[in-house]
């Protein structure tokens, strides 16, 4: 452990750091596993917490800064903790001209949340993404580690329900 | 998985190439494939063989060289790579240790998008397979010293990652940004041991080409574009999905045989491809006229060309690293003179300044995202100008 404030903030926070020091233990502490922990941790928790962050760093001796700076890079990572679903929808060419917008607005109004939001109980969240690789049955979508492909604005409730249904996020 | 056409990939015998590649000194492997003049088939279309010289003949220090596959499939409208990773995933893997026996690598691994998370338990229980045949690990096919294994790595939601040494970054940990170059990964890689970095569908021929030999692979497709090419078929047709043609197919015959016939117009190349006009669709799907890693996104007589080119302007403004200014600043740019040009307030000369734009940017810009990203408008602008000036007011 580098700083004492760190050695205390983790004392407080003892469930985050054996799972930080889980995850370092199963990828490696190198520089070059920082992808596969902070993947993991996101799916297990949720979130990846700014003292998630320091700890993360702290074990594979890097700055925090640089593991922010690798956080916000990536679409999938980020600081905003997001629902135990995430629901991300294809906004690109094949898909848009499908109908995508169609089922995007099916999916607020059953979920009562916009694009970019989390619904208040912390289960669903609703993402724009880029391109899945879904082109040749569009609209298509993500759904945790699903793909669902020749979505229509009927189905959004089937594809919720199967959400629902699944427990917790892969 | 909608396949269309019988693919060549699947009649080829397991294992049949890494045989006949290990029967071979590396020197003579890497020959074969020069010889095959096969060349990328991610879209960038850098010979294979060439490739894998360059990195057997850089220095290691350390003994240490790597094989890559990049599985990172994010160009817009591709999707063959999800496919022959589905279907055929054995054949990459294969592929994959012929270049590791053919540049000294021990370690290998495929970088595959977040995107297609599911397809990992799949490719992990293949690796396993091969692993308990003997196929990977140590002495492989009882070539005494020749150890080699492969890993799955996943991104995490970034088309720049399909960039090569904005994929070796990722792999080391970091933001995926462009690195500079020279020196290239064949020199300097992952971990700054010399690299080979190949799309996939690149290492699924490469058993085919050692197993039927370079002559069977140079009889196929045109003079400077050889091989079967598998082409990623999707938006205005009625048989959406993969084929496999041979390169020098004809845009129309891709056309009918998707059943898109009716088309106005089509995307070659993804977001950062360009816009064929029906009167062009005599071209060839080939390095020389019509190149591409297999995106053909086809476009019926409803569309609004500037749609398409707002779509794929988003996208590369949300794309872009940041990192480089023409890149950064000039996506933007360009997308608020498309919307301009929707709304019929782009002047003449105003477009005649977001074309220099654009040249600019494929002048100036880092990497291949900022190179491309401003292809399919100006090919727009050149091709369809009537069409889209006739919003410019006078």
């Amino acid at each position: 452990m580098s700083s004492p404030l760190l050695a205390t903030v983790s004392i407080e926070n003892a469930d985050l750091v054996a799972m930080v020091d889980a995850l370092v233990t199963r990828h490696g502490a190198t520089r070059g596993a920082l992808l596969p922990i902070l993947q993991d941790l996101l799916a297990e928790r949720g979130e990846i917490s700014t003292l998630a962050m320091q700890l993360v760093a702290d074990r594979l001796g890097a700055s925090p800064a640089e593991v922010q700076g690798v956080v916000t890079f990536y679409s999938f990572l980020g600081e905003a903790a997001r629902g135990r679903h995430v629901i991300r929808l294809c906004r690109t060419l094949s898909c848009m001209m499908a109908g995508t917008r169609d089922v995007a607005a099916a999916f607020e109004a059953e979920l009562g949340i916009p694009f970019g939001a989390t619904t208040p109980d912390g289960v669903f969240t609703l993402e724009w993404t880029n391109c899945i690789g879904m082109c040749c049955a569009p609209p298509a979508l993500l759904a945790d580690a699903e793909a669902f492909s020749s979505v229509s604005p009927a189905q959004v409730g089937e594809v919720i329900g199967a959400l629902r249904a699944s427990g917790v996020q892969e | 998985m909608t396949i269309r056409t019988p693919l060549t990939l699947a009649t080829v015998t397991p294992d049949a190439g890494l045989r006949a590649a290990l029967e071979r000194a590396p020197h003579e492997v890497i020959e074969e494939v020069t010889r095959s003049d096969m060349r990328g088939r991610g879209g960038a279309g850098f010979r294979t063989g060439l490739k894998w010289r360059l990195a057997s003949e850089a220095p290691a220090p350390d003994g240490r060289r790597h094989v890559v596959c990049n599985a990172d499939e994010g160009e817009p409208g591709t999707f063959k790579d999800r496919a022959l990773l589905s279907v055929v995933p054995d054949l990459v893997f294969e592929g994959m240790t012929i270049g590791a026996w053919a540049i000294g690598a021990t370690s290998g691994v495929v970088y595959l998008r977040g995107e297609y998370v599911y397809l990992r338990k799949g490719l992990e229980e293949c690796l396993a397979d091969r692993r308990a045949a003997g196929l990977l690990g140590s002495d492989i096919m009882g070539t005494p010293g020749f150890d080699f294994d492969i890993r799955v790595q996943l991104g995490s939601g970034s088309y720049l990652c399909g960039e090569e040494t904005a994929l070796l970054e990722s792999l080391e940990g970091r933001r995926g940004e462009p690195r500079n170059r020279f020196p290239y990964p064949v020199v300097r890689g992952l971990d700054r041991a010399p690299t080979i970095v190949n799309n996939v569908e690149t290492f699924a021929w490469v058993p085919a080409i050692m197993a039927r030999g370079a002559d069977w692979f140079l009889g196929i497709g045109t003079s400077a574009s050889k091989g079967p090419k598998l082409l990623s078929i999707s938006g205005d047709v009625a048989r959406p999905g993969v084929y496999e043609f041979p390169f020098g197919v004809t845009i129309r015959e891709v056309l009918t045989a998707s059943g898109g016939e009716n088309a106005h117009a089509v995307v070659v190349g993804g977001a950062c491809g360009v816009c064929v006009p029906a009167s062009d669709f005599a071209r060839t799907i080939s390095y020389e006229e019509a190149s591409t890693g297999g995106a053909v996104i086809v476009l019926g007589p409803d569309r609004d060309l500037l749609d398409v080119a707002e779509n794929f302007l988003e996208f590369f403004v949300d794309e872009s690293c940041g990192q480089c200014t023409p890149c950064r600043v000039g996506n933007p740019v360009l997308l608020e003179g498309v919307r301009a040009l929707k709304r019929g307030e782009c002047t003449p000369e105003r477009l005649g300044e977001l074309q220099r734009l654009g040249r600019t940017m494929q002048d100036a810009s880092k990497c291949g995202l900022g190179q491309t990203s401003p292809s399919f408008f100006l090919s727009l602008v050149d091709l369809f100008g009537p069409e889209i000036l006739h919003r410019v007011p006078a």
